[in-house]
């Protein structure tokens, strides 16, 4: 077998930076698209798409509440709302108005949250998003994506923007590790397999795509064969996907930057019960919140980075003998 | 209808009649036989619970998908007339709500979305007095006339009561009408049991530029059934058949 090319980690953009330079070409392209805000445009970063369609651009003040009824009000006439805050306001603030005034009747809203997981830092818990996944995955008909890097947050905004209904995306703060080239394709509910392994399947999300890349390439070295599937899409899973890794790879472990008992790993886990039961191992937020810190600094304390990865590789390894 | 079905809210439907019915058989511009019209007015019922006023008058207005025949099948399995709107199962209703709180915002949204179609179209949203203690509607309302929506207008419908009895004894929400106007709202007092004074209100907010306009309708609960009038107990409790008899004879 010739020898594994290492991943190495080279910073692209935040995927709200990319999110935010997608939304103003989306904005050239469609005039139905218009954006609502709930004072933090320059953080989640739809402050472009101010700039150049004030029109479109609804100022709703800190009101996440309202936002989310001013958004689906649009979608009823038509229109092709985006609403956007930090993931823990958008989703836990509006999440009646997600639930009644969105999912309930079906309408085409795009939700995205910025600034999720505990990488946003300094800030503290309160603005740290952790539950997101599981509150927008528990809405009927919501899709649910959250992109690893800068290109897969272009071309899933833009998967979610051609799909008609309500979708919920979730974008971090920190700039991320490129996983990808500009010309990869995406599709909502397509996994993407990263790194192909026989021993074992590392399915992540997020931030955890690059801390799973890294652990493959530690586990290498000690003669496991680690398979890395992106799984962007969490709702709905790609099946297939899930049932050829415990099938091809007899193992499974799933990493994510949520908290671990409600988020990608207890879907997979639910998808891996029906079809081809494996050991499996979970990386995530334990049950709990975090603190202030360096966003590094944060992701080591809490578990969430590769050498994490690697000792639940070993795990599930271990349980497969 | 509600009798029919065992459970549903009289009191607050019957509060909102003369309000609903300028609105469906004279003011407002629509085309029941086309009801996906772009430039319709449209209709949100944010106190969803008031639905059998609505599906009433949608059913005798005309519509595709509201057969008068089937209002007695209101809140029961496989109904179209489900407990609160549901645009799943009425696809000429503007709004699913049932909810409370969510209309003022629903509101803006369609009035955003006119504005920037360059449409006239209009949007009434009808709030329960009970309903404005959520938080979302104020969120709402400093919104509406921070964008100068002059092209909607909210109606609380003031009745006075909610569910567990009388509004001032649960939350006081008095004064109203000054509240609408802090808020940057044109604001229209009226008896919304008197239909020239609803009519003239609706005139006067579509004259009123630059803000949006607050009707806060004076009524009473259960209007014209004697034993329904300003009693909590039919804020939310279906009357027994003998019941519905009398309120048909004192309706006629």
């Amino acid at each position: 077998m010739p020898a594994r090319t290492k991943f190495e980690v080279k910073l692209g953009a935040a995927t709200r930076e990319a999110f935010g330079r997608t939304l103003v070409e989306l904005g050239r392209e469609n005039k139905d698209i218009v954006v609502c805000d709930a004072d933090l445009s320059k953080s989640t970063m739809t402050t472009y798409f101010a700039k150049e369609f004030p029109d479109r651009f609804i100022s709703l003040g800190i009101a996440e509440a309202d936002m989310v009824g001013v958004g689906a009000g649009l979608a009823y006439a038509g229109k092709i709302p985006f609403v956007a805050s930090f993931s823990a306001f958008v989703i836990n603030k509006g999440f009646e108005q997600l639930r009644v005034a969105v999912a309930y009747p079906n309408l085409n809203v795009k939700v995205v949250g910025t600034h999720s997981g505990i990488s946003i830092g300094e800030d503290g818990p309160s603005q740290m998003s952790v539950e997101e996944t599981s509150l927008a995955c528990s809405l009927p008909g919501f899709i649910v994506i959250s992109p690893a890097d800068e290109n897969s947050c272009k071309a899933l905004i833009r998967e979610a923007t051609a799909h008609v209904g309500p979708v919920f995306v979730r974008t971090g703060r920190p700039k991320c590790p490129i996983i990808y080239g500009a010309d990869q394709k995406f599709e909502i509910g397509k996994a993407i397999q990263v790194a192909d392994g026989k021993d074992v399947t590392v399915i992540a999300n997020g931030l955890l795509v690059a801390q799973a890349m890294l652990a493959a390439d530690i586990l290498d070295a000690e003669g496991i064969s680690v398979r890395v599937v992106d799984m962007h899409t969490v709702k709905p899973l790609d099946r297939d996907a899930i049932r050829k890794a415990a099938s091809e790879t007899g193992a499974i472990v799933v990493a994510e930057e949520h908290l671990v008992n409600a988020g990608l790993g207890v879907r997979v886990a639910q998808v891996v019960a029906e079809t081809v039961p494996v050991p499996m191992e979970f990386v995530g937020i334990q049950d709990t919140y975090a603190e202030s810190g360096q966003p590094e600094e944060l992701l080591e304390k809490y578990g969430l980075v590769a050498k994490d990865v690697a000792g639940a590789i070993r795990k599930v390894v271990a349980r497969k003998r | 209808m509600i009798g029919a079905a065992k459970s549903g809210h009289p009191g607050g439907s019957l509060s909102a009649v003369e309000l609903v019915v300028e609105l469906f058989f004279d003011y407002m511009k629509i085309d029941p036989k086309n009801p996906t019209w772009a430039d319709r007015d449209r209709f949100i019922l944010s106190k969803g619970h008031a639905a059998p006023v609505l599906y009433s008058a949608m059913a005798e207005a005309g519509y595709p998908d509201t057969p008068k025949d089937q209002l007695n099948t209101l809140r029961k399995l496989g109904s179209v007339y489900q407990g609160h709107p549901d645009v799943r199962y009425i696809h000429s209703l503007e709004a699913s709500t049932g909810s409370l709180g969510g209309g003022v915002s629903l509101a803006i949204g369609m009035g955003l979305a006119a504005r920037l179609n360059g449409s006239p179209s209009r949007t009434y949203v009808m709030l329960g007095d009970g309903e404005i203690q959520e938080g979302q509607i104020w969120e709402g309302a400093m919104a509406a006339a921070f964008h100068k929506m002059d092209n909607i207008v909210a109606i609380t419908d003031y009745n006075g009561i909610q569910l567990d009895g009388w509004v001032k004894d649960i939350m006081e929400v008095a004064p109203l009408a000054d509240k609408w106007r802090a808020f940057g709202w044109h604001t229209i007092e009226i008896d919304g049991h008197d239909l020239t004074a609803v009519k003239k209100a609706y005139q006067e907010a579509e004259a009123t530029k630059g803000k949006p306009t607050a009707i806060v309708a004076h009524t009473v609960k259960g209007k014209g059934v004697s034993f329904m009038e300003n009693n909590p107990k039919f804020h939310g409790t279906a009357p027994t058949p003998a019941e519905v008899d009398m309120a048909l004879q004192e309706l006629r």
